[in-house]
């Protein structure tokens, strides 16, 4: 081939990218979410009180965790590929808390 | 005054390639299946230019309404929906589109050494949502319009008008995902498709600010697409969610929408900014200034330009620390812009600058710009922007940024790539003629919309207190000058597709590697992957490339 | 950790490049691109790119919701008490499974196994499908007790809760009063917008399952293209995570509240 192009170069000491991830792993991530879903339902039923909203959510937040590492790849991804994940975490996460900014100074409560 | 540094060739033996991408094929279906980018461009092109004149004819209108203070040409429900039609067609199917759909497909692949865009079929994709918006919107203006602003905001957008909201948001909305398309196809060309030795900072600056813009259509417009799900939910369900009688907050619609439609006003200047880094240093001859710093202030307005949005709903109610918080973080934003300005300023100092067209507009730009991007700050400081917000201070600051900025800067483009996309040469002197034109026709009239907007002017009125008349009569007048100005490129542009002068493949002697091709370019771009061995703007990369051509040509 | 008894993929490649005359590019490779590698790569950061519109795209939804909860805490508790946690659960076992299936299915075509490829995507389809029926099963159990908004939306069940047996003998509700009872309809509003809008983009992905299957039966994908399971493999995992949140909000925080 002719020379490598600046894509080629650059993704050369990158991780793998065509890493194939087989089914041990995706049947150990099965069984965690699935361990996940009956935490967080059984933890549903009993009555925590401003803990029950922040468990669920904990446990969302690693299910959907487990899910973009190992179902989509992303522990085995470029570097290009985690940013490109942070950076859609780190805008929805603009988005809810300067708009909850507002909501929270603003006589919350008084509606 | 300096001389020319146009270079053309002998015109009695120059001929155009006869091997070229508009020659490649031809009939209408070999241009609406293209894959190739520029013929994608060139179709960008005709539409938007269609549209802007549509848009055009809709300000004319706004303008001849406001000769007289009362509203006598046209009932006020009618002036609405004129304004609100010529924003929406300006915005979304103008502005957004303008330099990245255009200049930006054309070229960034030709600027990267690359063959065509990532994702050919997607940008052909993109075209199509962009007409079949378009389409909508001309629908909607023919069943009657929508008379809510272009920012249709609520309750009255969901429950006090009867006019065409849904049909408009799903125009909005099919369009939006033609810029999502765009911006993803950039995003993704750029960062794999580079030719080998081409650095992200050996790229050309315009490819810099297509990429930041191209994040903020990614990130910015799916909101605006959910916001206009739920206003068309709200419209023709009664969901509630922005209604305050069943407990929806009127406030949160303006939060989600200027979430993006702030990000937006930066999609449509940062291509216009890219193209000035170009026009500038070619004209100067010269490397642009502190590149690095361009590059990053580029990046830099993509990021803060999140976290601004609420310094358009200062009078809406939001908290005052909200109102804190985002004029804090608008004063930051301006920064970046201002560094691009200066060091565009300091590219020209001990440069060999000549007057060509697309340089009458770069300067226009720089001074108009300026101009309105200081207004900007005045309104970002939340106290005068108590006075002044929805006053036609406002409409001139935007005008200001959006036309004396981002429109000369697309005209600017236009004229120096015209010779490369078309391979020919636009007649100068008119072309000097009609800039000029339009520099003045722009400052009458909109100088006067500051001083209307100082002394209480509001906008969105058809009618106004009569010692307001002598500005709007001001304004109006330039309004005819500017369309003169603006009717005169496309007279002669297409004039010159006949009877131009044959440019050549290098007719500024511009650096850059779509500069190194043919003109009109093949349909492949280049014969073989060009190899990228010098720094962007590097002029004497360029002495030596003819000097190389002089010597083995003899 | 990396799993070593994969095959090796890149030996494909590779075999493909050795020792051949120059211009053996597979029919799949795209002109503009210079190898199968760049190709492979470069659309499946523009599905990534893709995923980031959407994230954006649901964040809104999202930011409605966490608002009005907190505006409207006792409506928001009401109208969840009316969703019935055994077919929340089971819709997100169903996907979770579905998504490991989908998986399975991505490791199928890049190891060359046709048939497993088409069982593994025939049970993802099913799958789906299932969560469909329940989500229908759900749907209609709201229309019958008038909790769709704009739609005759009905307050009965919130003022007097006890005219609601089934839900009252879970949950004991204190009767709402009107103004806080009327705000049951911004829930509800949001509980179908975003469940609906989730709803939609799985119709859009079983629409490509049906077409990948008989793509898949003909070999499309097991002969070194497998980008385009891959990329759908990426939109499915990623709609199974905005149920994950959505069981969460919706079903899940607010069972218990005064």
């Amino acid at each position: 081939m002719s020379e490598p192009t600046e894509y080629e170069e650059h993704e050369h000491h990158e991780d793998d990218a065509h890493h194939i991830v087989g089914p041990p792993v995706y049947v150990v991530i099965l069984i965690a979410l699935l361990i996940g879903t009956a935490l967080t339902v059984w933890a549903s039923f009993i009555d925590l009180g401003f803990w029950n909203p922040i468990i669920a959510l904990a446990i969302a937040t690693t299910k959907a965790t487990l899910v973009v590492l190992f179902f989509m790849h992303v522990w085995y991804s470029t570097k290009l590929t985690k940013l490109t994940v942070g950076a859609a975490v780190f805008m929805f996460l603009t988005l809810i808390s300067m708009t909850l900014a507002d909501y929270i100074s603003r006589a919350w409560g008084s509606w | 005054m300096s001389d020319t540094i146009v270079n053309l060739p002998d015109q009695s033996t120059a001929r155009i390639p006869k091997m070229n991408y508009l020659s490649r094929e031809n009939g209408i279906l070999s241009w609406l299946l293209t894959g190739d980018h520029k013929r994608i461009a060139i179709l960008y092109l005709i539409s938007i230019t269609f549209f802007f004149f549509i848009g055009g004819a809709l300000a004319g209108l706004i303008r001849l309404e406001l000769l007289t203070p009362q509203a006598d040409l046209m009932a006020t429900d009618t002036y609405n929906k004129v304004f609100s039609m010529h924003g929406i067609i300006m915005i979304f199917l103008f502005l957004v589109p303008s330099v990245p759909a255009t200049l930006g497909n054309f070229f960034i692949p030709m600027m990267i050494g690359a063959k065509d865009l990532a994702l050919p079929k997607i940008n052909l994709l993109s075209w199509y949502l962009y007409v079949i918006g378009g389409i909508m919107v001309l629908y909607t203006m023919m069943s009657g319009g929508v008379d809510t602003g272009w920012t249709f905001t609520t309750p009255l957008s969901t429950h006090y008008v009867n006019t065409n909201v849904v049909t408009t948001g799903l125009a909005v909305f099919v369009a939006g995902f033609s810029s999502v398309f765009t911006g993803l196809n950039f995003i993704v060309t750029i960062h794999k498709m580079r030719a080998p030795g081409m650095t992200w900072f050996r790229l050309p600056l315009f490819v810099w600010a297509n990429y930041s813009a191209s994040i903020l259509m990614v990130l910015g417009t799916p909101v605006l697409a959910i916001t206009i799900v739920l206003v068309m939910l709200e419209r023709t369900m009664g969901i509630g969610v922005f209604d305050p009688t069943k407990g929806g907050d009127p406030v949160l619609f303006q939060h989600l929408f200027w979430f993006y439609s702030h990000p937006a006003v930066y999609i449509m200047i940062l291509p216009g900014m890219g193209v000035i880094s170009e026009t500038i240093s070619t004209f100067s001859r010269k490397r642009v200034f502190g590149y690095t710093a361009v590059a990053f202030s580029s990046v830099a307005i993509a990021v803060f330009s999140f976290f601004v949005w609420a310094h358009h709903m200062f009078i809406m109610g939001i908290s005052n620390y909200s109102m804190l918080v985002f004029s804090l973080m608008t004063m930051l934003v301006a920064v970046p812009s201002a560094i691009k300005i200066f060091n565009w300023t300091f590219t020209l100092y001990k440069g060999s600058i000549t007057f060509e067209t697309p340089m009458l507009y770069t300067f226009g730009f720089m001074g108009l710009f300026t101009i309105g991007g200081l207004t900007g700050v005045f309104l970002g400081s939340s106290g005068t922007d108590i006075h002044l917000t929805e006053t036609y201070f406002i409409v001139a600051h935007f005008h200001f940024v959006m036309v004396g900025g981002m429109l000369m800067a697309f005209l600017a483009g236009i004229h120096f790539w015209w010779p490369k996309m078309t391979g020919r040469m636009y007649p100068e002197k008119i072309s000097q003629l009609a800039a000029l034109i339009t520099f003045i026709g722009f400052n009458l009239t909109f100088f006067p919309q500051f001083i209307l907007g100082m002394l209480g002017m509001p906008r969105r009125y058809a009618a106004y207190p009569p010692e307001f008349q002598v500005l709007n009569v001001f304004s109006t007048a330039g309004a005819t000058v500017l369309g003169v100005g603006y009717l005169l490129p496309v007279l002669y542009l297409v004039w010159s597709l006949k009877y131009g002068e044959i440019a050549g493949d290098n007719p500024w002697q511009a650096t850059g590697l779509e500069w190194q091709t043919q003109s009109p370019p093949l349909t492949e771009n280049f014969i073989e992957t060009p190899i990228m061995d010098h720094e962007a703007y590097d002029y004497e990369w360029l002495e030596n490339q003819k000097e190389k051509e002089v010597a083995s040509a003899g | 950790m990396p799993d070593s008894s994969a095959i090796d993929h890149g030996a494909e490649q590779a075999a493909a490049h050795t020792g051949q005359a120059h211009d053996e590019h597979p029919a799949y490779l795209r002109h503009h691109f210079n190898s199968t590698e760049q190709q492979a790569d470069t659309t499946n950061f523009a599905m990534w790119l893709f995923l980031v519109t959407e994230v954006m795209f649901f964040g809104g939804l999202f930011t409605a919701y966490l608002i009005y909860r907190n505006w409207y805490y006792p409506a928001f508790v009401a109208g969840s008490h009316q969703l019935n946690v055994i077919w929340g659960t089971l819709n997100t076992l169903v996907l979770i499974c579905s998504s490991f299936t989908m998986a399975m299915g991505v490791w199928c075509a890049e190891t060359g196994r046709r048939r497993g490829l088409v069982l593994c995507l025939i049970l993802t389809l099913t799958l789906g499908l299932g969560f469909l029926g329940i989500k229908t099963i759900e749907y209609s159990e709201k229309i019958e007790k008038h909790h769709v908004p704009g739609f005759h939306y009905s307050l009965q069940s919130f003022t007097n809760p006890e005219s609601d047996p089934e839900i009252f003998k879970e949950y004991h509700d204190k009767p709402l009063a009107t103004d806080m009872a009327v705000h049951t309809e911004v829930y509800f509003s949001l509980y179908f917008a975003m469940t609906g809008m989730h709803a939609l983009h799985m119709i859009i992905g079983i629409g490509i399952l049906t077409f990948m299957i008989f793509r898949a039966r003909a070999g499309a994908y097991t002969t070194g293209h497998v980008t385009f399971v891959e990329n759908f493999g990426l939109y499915w995992h990623f709609v199974d995570i905005i149920w994950i949140y959505l069981f969460a909000l919706l079903y899940l925080i607010s069972r218990h509240g005064t």
